[in-house]
């Protein structure tokens, strides 16, 4: 316990220095992580609580930033573009919800890529709206109560509170009732309905849930490109955020933020020096989900529990162990 | 009125080639209940190697065609070659998949997704490190060369051959599903593996086996599919959802369902290319979603995903 | 095996292992030119050769320009706008690079602007956007190739006055050098009494030209502005479906450009072009250049690689006017749009007061000879300026050339 409470006061130390240690590239990595991390955050609500695995979570975080993109690039302010994009954000949720929802399983994940795919075709091909492969630019970024986010820092400042913000949220939902009752849903969705809980509602607001926060970090990354393009929807970026749910641990908090940590590391900063990263993320995708099916970050718990009480059980026990073989 | 002659004859064309991609896609769906995430990058890996055989891609792998002297055959037969090797190559490629990775997580379809999507991200960079980023075409063998006046428009020669071939294809997994006893299984583990187990079906080597008849399928149609579309990056991403559309609307382990579906798609994606651009795909996407959505079996099928 | 860790990034990973968050402090270096270029994708085969173009050049050179040395920092933006923001934020902020010569795109370039003329570091750029030396100037930019209609709107000149077409379709990429591209051939196309009856606009990654191929009639005349490999499939499918017999094509310098003439077979016979490069030029450093691609690479060289070398033949001359010093940006950009060479690959040139620049534009027919193809210059405009013969004001108080403008007559 105590080596986890350490393990994160010098991740939170780390965070709150970057700012004044780091070059502006650095600092920008950094956001990213965490514009990452909220997505993730987002995805693991479905993907871990609720036994629901989305493959068209791009569509939402593209969405909320298009709508963003567009709406500055038509003239309107940051403020109306941002609570407008919200709107979207939940909006495009609860459609993304009523759709999916008819199924489970493999049924919901097809149904999710289906709306994915559309909302990435349109992106693409409707031009006249989206810009198509030119993309929307935002020239500017927004500046919350007169403070500009236009320096690396500052929007790293702003990223980590809305950062705290998810993961609050997060640890909130995790130990409510709420959270407990989605739970059941994944296990028992049966017994959930004998028992009176309407399955179909607590997924549903687990869902709009879910988009929020994944639309949330959409617009973060909006701002911090200030570009959107039909990338943000594409296939392979419903698969990156899933595999970073995975790949840290899905159904936990630091899982996800792991797994966008790595991905994001790989992807910026390791793709300097190790040309074929996406192998390497492949084979270490693949190699989770056979061997440590719960995630890096349970799993690398389980083993050093394991390795402790084995260490605990030898020191304790040295002679027996020989005579036990 | 030239234009959709035209666009109708293209359209039967890729329905063809649609029909070769996704009827592997279609048998590993229905059988063992999982989307086959790989199947795009088997597609892509297919073309690829087929290249390489025929001696034209930039990579070491160009040996291959020294060494089998597929160079001194004649075109024509170099060609079908290089399809047919590229089909056993990655049916290998499929069956060892099965075998050593998905067989170990039966029975968790989800987590056996997740296997195929992160095999997809190791195959595309596993042809990018080899083929480079260069969009590679092939041309067609000298039989399917030239072009056929159809009415008042011409059209290529080697184009109308993917409906032939696809057609033949079809009635080769046909008599395969109809008329042998694996074809016999295979329709018992598809239609109810429980029963099929029951009754003594080894259904794990089964697996196995219809695993590796699809990606040798998706390896043979990547060759054929070459010489219209060239080998790129990307090309598996284009060419996954493309199959996944074809299956939910035609029904999973449902061969008629396949082939209607492959036309209609081809269809749908051809007029919507030329008469609403900005909605072409949004056409192609929206039946998929209707279809989960109000018969999730499909035209064809029996069994919702 | 797997790992491909070439030299450059092993330094720069030996150095961000003892530093690991701390700016790279460089002590004396020398000049860095970072390149962004497209590596993968359908744009690849352009970006592949910018990249042997300034290697060739600072080879040429052994390195050592206005007596300092330079080194190249290559980065591949994937062919995409948000690849071509990230790794023009890694050149600058995390390898410092003194000017960069890239990106291929105009899309690409479009999504970087903004974030160049903030972060003051010299771009000269292939990508042809029109209004980044138009109606959006970026103080930090020039550019020694063309604007996207620069050669577009000769083309139509000879095409409406030396090919007597009348009625014309224009079929292009999706994206905005192709509505540039055709925009600067339609206005003048018109002008001159002709009519584009028809345009197209397949996404960049089309695998089938068919269903936009389907919809040309009633014309006598196509033409295409393709970048990267996407002409050789495009000619390809335009011969199949019996296209070529019935409209004689032509197209912008990308789409015909020189270093595809290998991979071309008899569809593209014929073929009009206009570029502001051609291989065959007789000048002295043409020839050398030409010789050099040959041998590092065994390719005739086009546009691509034309390009990034005289990029380096600027920064070169521009580095002898401020006796090698990079420091101060805005000295190094004022030289840089200084700049007037006589003998270059491309001829001579100079800049024009927005940055872009005034030269030769060649119009160009592909005709076999001795069973190569070749690009038999037809016809050479003299200092064609981005503004063609109109007049500047008028010119810019128009709107940039776009998927509808300008529009078509109905």
């Amino acid at each position: 316990m105590s080596l986890r409470l350490l393990a994160w006061s010098a991740l939170a130390l780390l965070g709150a220095v970057l700012p004044w240690i780091a070059s502006d590239y650095y600092i920008d990595v950094a956001s990213q992580v965490l514009i990452y991390a909220i997505f993730a955050l987002g995805l693991n609500v479905l993907v871990g609580y609720a036994g629901l695995v989305s493959l068209g979570h791009a569509g939402i975080f593209g969405v909320a930033a298009y709508a963003a993109a567009w709406l500055v690039a038509a003239g309107f302010g940051h403020l109306p573009a941002a609570l407008a994009a919200l709107v979207a954000i939940v909006l495009v949720s609860a459609l993304y919800a009523l759709l999916s929802l008819r199924a489970t399983g493999i049924g919901f994940l097809m149904i999710t890529l289906a709306i994915g795919q559309i909302l990435w075709g349109l992106a693409y091909r409707w031009i006249d709206v989206t810009g198509g492969d030119n993309g929307i630019s935002v020239p500017s970024r927004p500046a919350p109560f007169g403070l500009s986010l236009m320096s690396a820092p500052s929007f790293y400042g702003f990223t980590v509170l809305v950062f705290l913000l998810a993961v609050l949220s997060m640890s909130g939902f995790v130990r409510s009732p709420f959270g407990a009752s989605l739970k059941g849903t994944r296990d028992q969705p049966r017994r959930m309905t004998a028992l009176g809980y309407n399955v179909w509602c607590i997924r549903f607001a687990a869902f709009l849930f879910s988009g929020f926060w994944s639309g949330v970090a959409g617009l973060l990354f909006c701002y911090d490109e200030q570009f959107v393009s039909p990338g943000m929807l594409t296939l392979g970026s419903s698969a990156e955020v899933l595999l970073m749910v995975i790949a840290g641990g899905s159904g936990t908090l630091a899982g996800p933020v792991v797994g966008a940590a790595l991905v994001v590391i790989m992807k910026n900063v390791a793709s300097a020096y190790i040309v074929r990263w996406n192998l390497v993320l492949g084979i270490i995708f693949v190699a989770i989900v056979m061997f440590m099916p719960e995630g890096l970050v349970p799993g690398s718990a389980r083993l050093a529990r394991w390795a402790y009480a084995e260490w605990q059980r030898r020191r304790r026990a040295p002679a027996a162990l020989g005579s036990e073989r | 009125m030239n234009q959709g002659l035209l666009l109708a004859v293209n359209s039967i064309a890729m329905g063809g080639l649609l029909f070769l991609l996704a009827s592997g896609f279609s048998l590993v769906f229905g059988l063992m209940r999982i989307p086959n995430l790989t199947h795009g990058s088997f597609f892509m890996l297919g073309g690829y190697l087929g290249i390489s055989v025929l001696g034209k891609g930039p990579d070491t792998l160009s040996q291959v065609s020294l060494w089998l002297g597929v160079g001194g055959l004649p075109p024509d037969l170099a060609f079908w070659l290089a399809a047919l090797l590229a089909a056993a190559a990655l049916a290998v490629v499929g069956g060892a998949i099965e075998r050593l990775l998905l067989r170990r997580l039966a029975g968790q379809e989800l987590a056996q997704v997740l296997v195929t999507l992160g095999l997809s991200f190791i195959i595309a960079d596993l042809c990018l490190m080899t083929w480079q980023g260069d969009p590679i075409p092939l041309s067609p063998p000298p039989t399917l060369r030239g072009s056929l006046p159809i009415g008042h428009v011409v059209f290529p020669i080697y184009r109308l051959a993917t409906v032939l071939i696809a057609v033949a294809v079809a009635v080769a997994l046909w008599l395969v599903l109809d008329r042998t006893r694996l074809g016999a299984m295979i329709r018992a583990g598809v239609d109810d593996p429980v029963m099929a187990r029951v009754s003594g079906i080894r259904v794990s080597r089964l697996f196995t086996l219809v695993f590796a008849l699809g990606a040798g399928l998706a390896g043979f149609a990547g060759v054929i599919g070459a010489l219209i579309l060239s080998v790129e990056p990307g090309l598996d991403t284009d060419m996954l959802p493309l199959a996944l559309i074809v299956v939910i609307l035609g029904g999973t382990g449902s061969l008629p369902g396949a082939f209607v579906g492959s036309f209609v798609v081809a269809f749908l994606e051809n007029f919507g290319q030329a008469w609403r651009p900005e909605f072409a795909y949004f056409m192609l996407f929206l039946p998929m979603l209707l279809v989960l959505l109000l018969r999730p079996q499909g035209l064809f099928g029996r069994h919702a995903p | 095996m797997a790992f491909q860790v070439d030299r450059r990034t092993f330094l720069a990973g030996a150095a961000a292992a003892t530093l690991p968050l701390a700016p790279a402090i460089a002590e004396d270096a020398g000049v860095r030119i970072g390149l962004l270029t497209v590596k993968t994708g359908p744009l690849a085969q352009g970006g592949i050769q910018m990249e042997q173009g300034i290697a060739l050049f600072l080879k040429q050179r052994k390195s050592l320009l206005a007596g300092r040395k330079a080194e190249l920092i290559v980065a591949d933006t994937g062919g995409n706008p948000a690849g071509a923001k990230t790794k023009a934020q890694e050149l600058i902020e995390r390898d410092r690079v003194d000017v960069i010569v890239g990106p291929l795109a105009a899309f690409e370039l479009l999504a970087i602007t903004a974030y160049i003329a903030q972060s003051r570091v010299p771009l000269l750029s292939l990508a042809a956007a029109d209004d980044m030396t138009q109606r959006k100037p970026n103080p930090f930019f020039c550019r020694a190739s063309s604007t996207s209609s620069q050669c577009n709107h000769p083309l139509a000149d000879y095409a409406a006055k030396e090919m007597k077409l009348k009625r014309m379709a224009t079929i292009s990429e999706d994206f905005a050098f192709g509505y540039e591209q055709a925009g600067g051939f339609q206005r003048v196309f018109e002008d001159e009494g002709g009519r584009i009856v028809k345009k197209l606009w397949p996404p960049l990654n089309t695998a089938d030209y068919t269903p936009f191929l389907a919809q040309i009639e009633g014309v006598d005349g196509v033409w295409n502005g393709f970048a990267g490999s996407n002409p050789i499939r495009f000619n390809q499918q335009y011969a199949e479906l019996g296209l070529k017999a019935k409209y004689p094509v032509c197209g912008g310098w990308t789409a015909y450009d020189d270093a595809l003439l290998k991979s071309f077979g008899d569809e593209a016979v014929g073929a009009v072009s206009a570029s502001w490069y051609s291989s065959d030029l007789d000048t002295p450093s043409n020839k050398a250049f030409v010789a050099g691609m040959v041998e590092d690479y065994g390719n005739i060289p086009g546009g691509y690689a034309a390009g990034t070398f005289i990029n380096g033949m600027c920064i070169e001359a521009a580095l002898e006017k401020t006796g090698g010093k990079t420091e101060d940006k805005a000295a190094l950009m004022a030289a840089l749009r200084a700049v007037a060479l006589k003998d270059t690959p491309r001829g001579p040139f100079r800049f024009d007061h927005l940055g872009n620049v005034v030269g030769n534009v060649f119009i160009r027919k592909i005709e076999r000879k001795g069973g190569k193809l070749v690009n038999t210059i037809v016809k050479t405009y003299a200092d064609v300026s981005q503004f063609w013969t109109y007049d500047e004001k008028a010119y810019l108080a128009e709107p940039v050339y776009s998927r509808d403008y300008p529009p078509l007559k109905s």
